[in-house]
């Protein structure tokens, strides 16, 4: 069942998960997982900030847009703000081209349309140069 | 780079017509390729990891049922509220493979757009249908597949 997806435990990368639905943190947390990324997962915008401002850092942030106390254009704006150099990625299942323009100039470094899959994972590290040969 | 990611994509798409066939044989339409991805993310680490976010889902999901009845019941439709209920149920829905019950979440939420309340009311009805269909159909799946 595995098949032949690359492990990148090798590369020692890490990321976050940033989503307020339950469903979608198991599936990519497991996504991560399977590629072998060390991941923590948080629920919505003020917790990335939270779990940034104790000092973690993380190579990837998958930051979902729609989520209370904080959504995700604004963690991604605050976290711009505080120097946070990290790649994000937006997740997000909406996909109207204004919305995604905000996204992107909040301070995205890639974008992908929802439900998030292996292949899209992989893209996105592609994309953002984080796929690291072993 | 480019033949390791070619590789990943053939070796996926061989592993899913055998996970489609048999998925297929159960689940008549109800579960979309998104099921296909999360089965093939089960692995000996995890064999169980599409049941347990199914029931995840199916945990989540009454939740929102209940939220949006509640928000039915009272009669004066506060379509914002409900179309941010329905946004949810929709994401949970499309993570899952769920597609019919996310059509129907799409069309409630164009009922909101417009303010139509019979709309609304009509597409939850057919909407808790799927979802039951669905819930019944997945026990089914996971019996049949231990």
């Amino acid at each position: 069942m595995a098949g032949e997806v690359p492990n990148l435990e090798a590369s020692k990368l890490t990321a976050l998960v940033v989503d307020d639905n339950f469903v979608n943190q198991s599936v990519h947390h497991k996504l991560l997982d399977r590629l072998g990324i060390k991941n923590d997962v948080v629920s919505n915008g003020q917790e990335a900030v939270d779990v940034h401002c104790s000092g973690r850092n993380y190579d990837l942030i998958l930051m979902d847009m729609d989520m209370p106390i904080m959504n995700g254009i604004q963690a991604t704006r605050r976290l711009r703000e505080m120097g946070i150099e990290s790649k994000i990625a937006g997740v997000t299942t909406r996909a109207e081209e204004e919305e995604v323009k905000e996204f992107m100039e909040a301070g995205l470094n890639d974008f992908q349309e929802k439900p998030l899959t292996i292949s899209k994972l992989v893209s996105i590290l592609h994309n953002l140069e984080l796929y690291v040969q072993t | 780079m480019q033949r390791q990611v070619a590789l990943i994509k053939q070796s996926l798409f061989d592993q899913k017509i055998i996970i489609r066939t048999q998925m297929e044989k159960y689940m008549q339409g109800y579960l979309d390729e998104q099921f296909v991805e999360l089965e093939e993310l089960q692995d000996d680490a995890n064999p169980n990891f599409v049941e347990e976010v199914a029931t995840l889902y199916f945990k989540d999901s009454a939740r929102l049922i209940s939220n949006i009845e509640q928000a039915l019941e009272r009669g004066s439709f506060d379509f914002n509220r409900l179309d941010n209920y329905m946004h949810q149920f929709k994401g949970s829905s499309t993570s899952i493979g769920a597609s019919k019950v996310k059509t129907e979440c799409t069309m409630f939420r164009e009922y909101c757009r417009v303010g139509n309340a019979e709309g609304c009311l009509r597409t939850f009805k057919q909407l808790k249908k799927e979802h039951a269909t669905l819930r019944k159909k997945l026990e089914q799946y996971f019996q049949a597949s231990k």
